[in-house]
């Protein structure tokens, strides 16, 4: 039975894992190959780098970090951040990444999607789309959550999915770091218009938030970051609760 | 040393270290002598089916795959690897594969039940169909592996040796007909149990089926 996922994400900048609250005043959390190796250890299903290096200087910092990672954590490890180019994708595909997340590229330029799916694989290219609500509908915002696109968030992941996307991350800003709850509503909505996997991200706060999601058919995983670095959540633990109230999960060996 | 074939199909960064970390020595080459000379072969690969089998076809590995199999040198096939070992693939169009192992790869689609999801990626549940299989020497029934694809090998018979449910489809995840073996998921994504497996095939636990 395929289980569903629970996947931490970790915003690198310059090397250096940090996290966000609701995209602002970053503070330090620790160092990637690190954290990777602790939350492999814990049964992490997955894990997310997000480049948010605003500097080309800092990209190959990045890069020596995701190939540290690859070259000893056996999971798969999805990469995002500054993706906007076909070159963008070989550049990090090279240094270990499986999967790779585009967002803001992709709005600037949809035929992203397509050109990265044809060359490397359905199974590659993930839409990591940030969510709002704006007068009662869900818009997609770019740059980080910054730019209001405008764009219907129901049929850009159509159109994503129809390009080849093979896998949607869906984040709510209107939750993000708020840390009450996934959107469900936002997710169901989104979720159900495709047929890929959906990874709910914005709001984990507790273990219940996971099993409130999960209640969602159309949801396959689980992604959160501040509850797991500040260690409020310990991976292992929840994964056996959440087995326990009946979501199908892998459970590692201690 | 294992030779890991660079036919210019798919990532090999992650494979490649993670035969590192088991301690196998391993080159990533598409020369015939290293070939030949490679104590066991992995065949990697993502991506489509159409252009990989003409890709290894153009390089003229297809022949000496076939031939170095027919010697009895281990061959172990990784997704869409695994996929080329087979007789036949209907991914867009039909095209014929390596041969190595009776049956063809279809697209899943099809035939899910409503509600399940194409990709079929995750994690998934290991069914062991023939436990006695060298390479699952260190894998016990229901132990989870990680899976990314959205076509699937079916008619394998008795080459079927693991396989995993989903959307009411028995997937064929691990096959194998004497030394030649392929997994549908990935070895080298699948944490601790995806290592036991490179390792039982790096150590050549797999050479006993041979």
């Amino acid at each position: 039975m395929l289980t569903r996922r629970i996947i931490p994400c970790l915003d690198v900048r310059n090397g250096r894992v940090v996290k966000g609250v609701n995209f602002e005043g970053l503070r330090d959390v620790d160092d990637p190959v690190t954290l990777a190796r602790f939350y492999n250890d814990s049964g992490a299903d997955e894990l997310v780098f997000y480049d948010i290096t605003a500097s080309a200087e800092g990209r190959p910092l990045f890069a020596d970090a995701l190939r540290a990672v690859a070259a000893e954590v056996f999971i798969p490890l999805t990469v995002g951040g500054s993706i906007n180019t076909l070159d963008d994708f070989d550049r990090v595909l090279k240094c270990g990444a499986d999967k790779v997340s585009v967002n803001s590229g992709a709005i600037r330029d949809p035929s992203l999607i397509a050109r990265a799916a044809k060359r490397y694989g359905d199974q590659c290219v993930v839409l990591s789309m940030d969510v709002k609500r704006v007068d009662g509908r869900f818009h997609v915002f770019a740059r980080g959550g910054r730019d209001d696109t405008g764009l219907d968030a129901i049929d850009w992941v159509r159109r994503g999915v129809d390009s080849g996307a093979g896998e949607v991350v869906v984040n709510s800003i209107d939750t993000d770091g708020v840390r009450r709850g996934f959107d469900v509503e936002m997710l169901r909505a989104v979720g159900e218009a495709v047929s890929v996997p959906i990874i709910a991200s914005g709001g984990a706060g507790c273990r219940e938030d996971f099993l409130d999601v999960f209640r969602l058919d159309c949801v396959d995983a689980g992604l959160a970051a501040s509850i797991f670095h500040s260690r409020e959540a310990d991976i292992r633990a929840l994964k056996r609760w959440l087995n326990e109230n009946g979501v199908p999960m892998r459970l590692v060996e201690d | 040393m294992i030779a890991v074939v660079d036919y210019g199909v798919g990532n090999l960064y992650s494979l490649t270290c993670s035969l590192r970390h088991i301690g196998a020595a391993c080159t990533v080459t598409r020369e015939e002598e290293a070939l030949r000379t490679a104590d066991c072969i992995i065949l990697p690969g993502v991506g489509a089916f159409g252009d990989a089998a003409e890709k290894l076809r153009a390089l003229r590995l297809d022949a000496l795959l076939r031939e170095l199999a027919g010697q009895g040198k281990p061959l172990m096939g990784i997704c869409l690897g695994m996929q080329l070992l087979f007789d036949k693939s209907y991914e867009y169009g039909e095209h014929a594969g390596l041969g190595l192992i009776p049956g063809e790869v279809r697209p899943l689609a099809p035939v899910l039940a409503p509600g399940a999801k194409v990709p079929h990626m995750g994690w998934n549940s290991l069914h062991l169909n023939r436990p006695e299989d060298p390479l699952l020497s260190g894998v016990r029934e229901g132990d989870f592996v990680y899976y990314v694809h959205s076509f699937y090998a079916t008619g394998c018979g008795e080459a079927l040796v693991a396989s995993s449910e989903h959307g009411g489809v028995t997937v064929a995840g691990a096959v194998r007909r004497g030394c030649v073996c392929g997994t549908q998921f990935h070895p080298e994504k699948s944490g601790a149990v995806g290592l036991r497996i490179l390792r039982a095939f790096a150590m050549g636990e797999g050479d006993a089926a041979c």
